[in-house]
């Protein structure tokens, strides 16, 4: 009892501002409901989000209620159409789950609230030197205008009852379904996964990668993108379907593994595959694996708008997520296997304790499995790919 | 005095009609329009100018997708008038048909989102179907490379779609058939050597069509720019038209709101189109059909073109219970792999927790339909009774005024609706979602209603007129008894209906109203079919629950009234 009141009296020596503040903020947002818009397709992320809200309204009277989104834009539509009609305050979005391109747009159409991610206790655990991965959101720096909550990394999945030796690389992969036609496909390339996927398939392609990280020019596309266009020519007629229709995103296509339509699928999470198993999902012999040269990885954030009914709501909200109790409950592959933001250094033992005791699984990539982590293009790269790739592949 | 009255009255209703229901379709479209030729301030768009069409047509796939809707909602709606007339012609007559309209009930009430859901199941290469004939008949150890669903010429949408508007139009075609003499005109037309067959099309049709011609009108407009359906079976690179502009209005590219807008007025004049082009079909048609009905050519050659449009019918019933079946499987299920044709292991875990979402989805759902139910079958009510007092018929506009929410495409106007109802402060709630769904549901409530009110005995109303009854206790004491059973019915489809909204709800709601439906289309997005089933199930079993009910309570409400229990309205 004295050693907390010790602590928070050295807290508030430290730093006497934000601690004022924040209190102000937790007494503002008690009692409050913050309309988290979230994709909805993840019944473990839902889950997830009702054990946060219960867990909430029991320590701060903060609830949050889901609106399930398909997609993530329809909630910057959704914040565009209030703007339109004059709704400057007690808008009907309060936090987004967000990242990329919904986010610079957002952005700079100046639809955020913030910057906001300073004034978070938590915040202390992240890294947030200058350009470190908390910082940067696909290149595009995030200033304290959303929030870190989990971590993004593309995998490959497959049945290891139908493939005995995945193919590790895109070249690789191409060798493969020419070997098996019909057996691989990706999500529709209007969808974030398959966007991801063609960028994967760029870094690996392209003659100088480092071109990725600035924004996009005609040249710099040309060259980058040749060897791409070439591989997805020979690739194409080889997908399921002959590459004519796509999978809605990458959970249908994880139904397609399911269903023995297609033998290898994607993730951008790595637990993802564990948990489907668990859940029945997935057969028990599916298994997840990274890339020779390394993945893309990103993380995902939480943006308040400017509008925002509940704003302190929803900074309670994103504080508990960066709570290293919470993190640690996110990275447990039977509740929601996504892997922690915080910056590990910055943990005290117990924090980290709580991490290494966290159940494991055959079909969770070990951290060599999946190699290092490749830093996403720049926004506009992703934006371009999408348009040409439409120009070339839509009759 | 009673003609005065019924003018404040039908003054009354058609001012609720114009300012609840037409007004806000109107500044919908307004809205729309607006922001397709350049004005959208909100996203600092504000001169005019035709960029967001040329914009539009450099889209990729534009072109594909204008074909794509046309074809699919042309050829689904021929094909279901040519299959219900076939079957009804065959069925006519048979003393079962009574019951024929009860056994359409699920097929009826099963929002088009379900029903999708199911087919896609059904008939996918790793589907239901796929799993009963594998590996033993199909020597298929894993699933065949084919394309049965979402496929580029749009087959299996215009398959659902089908297996939806089939039921639809022989549930009108078998009402219109009531006010038509075809027993006498079918034994006339036989007399003079006629084949059953022939008769029908010659004598009957003809007769019929023009009171099913709105009914079919509303079948080719919503087939023309059907979303939810679209999505789950239609093809996705590029999908139909509907299924594009939904998706250009939620990219992240902000600035795609404008050639969206501008491809929403587009989507109305494909539906304005496709239903020219089905007039002028209708012309010539009528022509070719005058001349060879003047030859008199007594063939007896429909006979197997009857046989073959009852037998594809049932087919489609068929597929479309299995569909429903199919998902009632998934709901209980833990791994069902391929090529197996039953789950392996089964669960009942999803339907032991409503927590997890699906209970509080049913009641909003519930709450929602009953609502606008009511709303809908008082307005219904009010406008009948308002006809009846003036003695007047309907004219022709007023009846165009009704089906106008049902002929042009949600899409045209519930983008510009929601920045009307945000200005008017009125999103978000279960308000506005209760008033945009009204506008789709009080449409389909006069069609079930209008013609067992105009049926009424007139005799009852006088004689108790004469026994000195005024026209309040006229209403409540005579007409709305007997008319019990088609009221009843009626609610049943209006609840249906709200029940199956989709974009409206969407849009209307923020988001924030989950229905049953919205949850099922978003969950069909995700991996996990025991759950979609859980909610397409719900979502089946809620309407035809009213539909249930509307069956029975009339027969026991008139349990002692022999003259009224016998389906006698």
């Amino acid at each position: 009892m004295r050693l907390a009141v010790l602590a928070a009296a050295i807290l508030a020596a430290a730093s006497p501002v934000m601690a004022t503040n924040w209190n102000d903020t937790l007494a503002a947002a008690k009692g409050q409901t913050v309309y988290w818009n979230a994709w909805g397709g993840d019944e473990r992320t839902n889950s997830f989000i009702a054990w946060a809200s219960d867990a909430l309204s029991a320590r701060y009277g903060v609830t949050i209620q889901q609106v399930k989104l398909t997609d993530t834009a329809e909630a910057v539509t959704r914040v565009i159409a209030e703007k339109a009609a004059g709704v400057t305050e007690n808008g009907s979005v309060d936090m987004i789950w967000i990242n990329g391109a919904n986010f610079l747009s957002m952005k700079q159409q100046g639809l955020l609230f913030g910057p906001f991610v300073a004034d978070l206790p938590n915040a202390r655990y992240l890294d947030l030197a200058s350009g470190s991965a908390a910082t940067v959101d696909f290149t595009v720096p995030v200033e304290g205008y959303e929030s870190p909550w989990r971590l993004a990394k593309f995998v490959m999945t497959y049945d290891s009852a139908r493939v005995s030796e995945p193919p590790r690389s895109m070249r690789a992969l191409l060798k493969w379904a020419q070997q098996h036609p019909g057996r691989f496909t990706h999500p529709a390339v209007s969808n974030f996964m398959g966007a991801t996927f063609l960028k994967q398939a760029l870094i690996e392609l392209a003659p100088d990668a480092s071109v990725l990280q600035s924004p996009v020019t005609d040249e710099a596309f040309a060259a980058a993108t040749g060897p791409l266009w070439q591989w997805y020519d020979a690739l194409r007629p080889n997908l399921w379907h002959s590459g004519e229709t796509f999978p809605e995103n990458a959970s249908i296509q994880e139904q397609m593994l399911n269903d023995g339509e297609i033998d290898i699928a994607m993730s951008f999470d790595p637990a993802s595959t564990a948990a489907a198993i668990e859940k029945g999902l997935l057969p028990g012999t599916a298994r997840a694996y990274g890339l020779e040269g390394g993945t893309i990885g990103n993380i995902s954030f939480v943006a308040i708008p400017f509008n925002a009914a509940h704003k302190e709501g929803a900074m309670v909200v994103a504080n508990f997520l960066l709570d290293p109790a919470t993190q640690a409950r996110a990275q447990d592959i039977t509740v929601l296997g996504s892997y922690s933001v915080l910056d590990q250094d910055k943990l005290g033992p117990q924090e980290r304790a709580e991490f290494a005791a966290l159940p494991t699984s055959p079909a969770l990539p070990t951290n060599e499995e999946l190699g290092v982590t490749l830093v996403e293009p720049h926004p506009s790269w992703m934006t371009r790919l999408t348009d040409v790739w439409a120009q070339r592949y839509t009759k | 005095m009673t003609g005065a009255e019924g003018r404040w009255l039908r003054f009354f209703v058609l001012l609720l009609v114009t300012g609840g229901l037409v007004l806000p379709i109107l500044t919908g479209l307004w809205e729309t329009g607006r922001a397709a030729f350049g004005i959208l301030p909100a996203i600092g768009a504000e001169t005019w100018s035709l960029a967001p069409w040329q914009r539009l047509f450099t889209l990729p796939g534009i072109g594909s997708s204008l074909k794509l809707s046309l074809w699919t909602g042309l050829a689904s709606t021929l094909l279901a008038l040519l299959l219900a007339t076939g079957f009804c012609a065959a069925i006519h007559g048979w003393s079962g048909q009574r019951h024929v309209s009860r056994i359409l009930g699920p097929l009826l009430a099963a929002p088009h989102a379900a029903l999708a859901i199911g087919i896609a199941f059904l008939i996918a290469p790793s589907g239901w179907i796929a799993r009963m004939i594998s590996p033993w008949a199909t020597g298929w150890n894993l699933p065949p490379n084919i394309a049965t669903v979402n496929d580029q010429m749009g087959l299996a949408l215009v398959l659902g779609l089908l297996v939806k508007e089939v039921p639809f139009l022989l549930l009108v075609m078998l009402g219109a058939l009531g006010q038509i003499p075809v027993n006498a005109q079918l034994a006339a037309g036989r007399a003079l050597g006629y084949g059953r067959g022939v008769v029908w099309i010659k004598v009957i049709l003809p007769q019929v069509y023009p009171l099913i011609r709105l009914p079919v009108f509303v079948v080719l407009s919503f087939a023309l720019s059907v979303v939810d359906m679209a999505i789950i079976l239609g093809p996705s690179n590029p999908p139909v038209l509907s299924v594009a502009v939904t998706r250009w209005y939620f990219a992240a590219d902000t600035s795609l709101i404008l050639p969206a807008s501008a491809a929403a007025l587009a989507q109305a004049f494909v539906v304005a189109f496709g239903i020219l082009l089905w007039i002028c079909a209708e012309q010539v048609a009528a022509r070719a059909g005058r001349w060879w009905i003047r030859r008199g050519g007594r063939g007896y050659s429909a006979g197997p073109g009857l046989i073959l449009a009852s037998g594809a019918t049932l087919i489609l019933m068929g597929l479309g219970a299995s569909a429903l079946i199919d998902l009632a499987i998934w709901s209980v299920t833990w791994r069902w792999s391929f090529p197996s044709a039953l789950p392996e292991g089964w669960s009942s875990g999803i339907w032991a927790r409503p927590g997890s979402g699906w209970g509080s989805a049913f009641i909003q759902t519930t709450v929602i339909g009953l609502t606008t139910t009511a709303i809908a079958v008082l307005l219904a009510i009010a406008w009948l009774e308002g006809e009846d007092r003036a003695g007047m018929q309907r004219a022709r506009w007023a009846e165009v005024l009704i089906y106008l929410p049902l002929l042009v495409p949600q899409i045209a106007f519930l983008y510009g609706l929601n920045v009307v109802f945000l200005r008017a402060g009125l999103t978000g709630g279960l308000g506005a979602v209760i008033w945009a769904q009204a506008l789709f549901v009080f449409p389909y409530v006069m069609i079930a209603l209008s013609d067992p009110w105009r049926a009424l005995d007139r005799r009852l109303v006088c004689a108790s007129a004469a026994l000195g009854a005024g026209p309040m206790r006229r209403l409540v004491a005579v007409k709305l008894p007997i008319l019990l059973r088609p009221l009843l019915t009626a609610a049943a489809i209006g609840f249906a209906v709200s029940v199956a909204q989709y974009l409206p709800t969407l849009f209307m709601g923020a988001g924030r109203v989950a229905t049953l439906t919205t949850e099922a289309v978003t969950l069909s997005s995700g991996s996990d079919r025991r759950v979609t089933g859980v909610y397409a199930v719900l979502q089946a079993v809620l309407p035809l629950g009213t539909y249930v009910a509307a069956l029975f309570l009339p027969a026991f409400v008139h349990r002692n009234r022999r003259g009224l229990s016998g389906g006698a309205a």
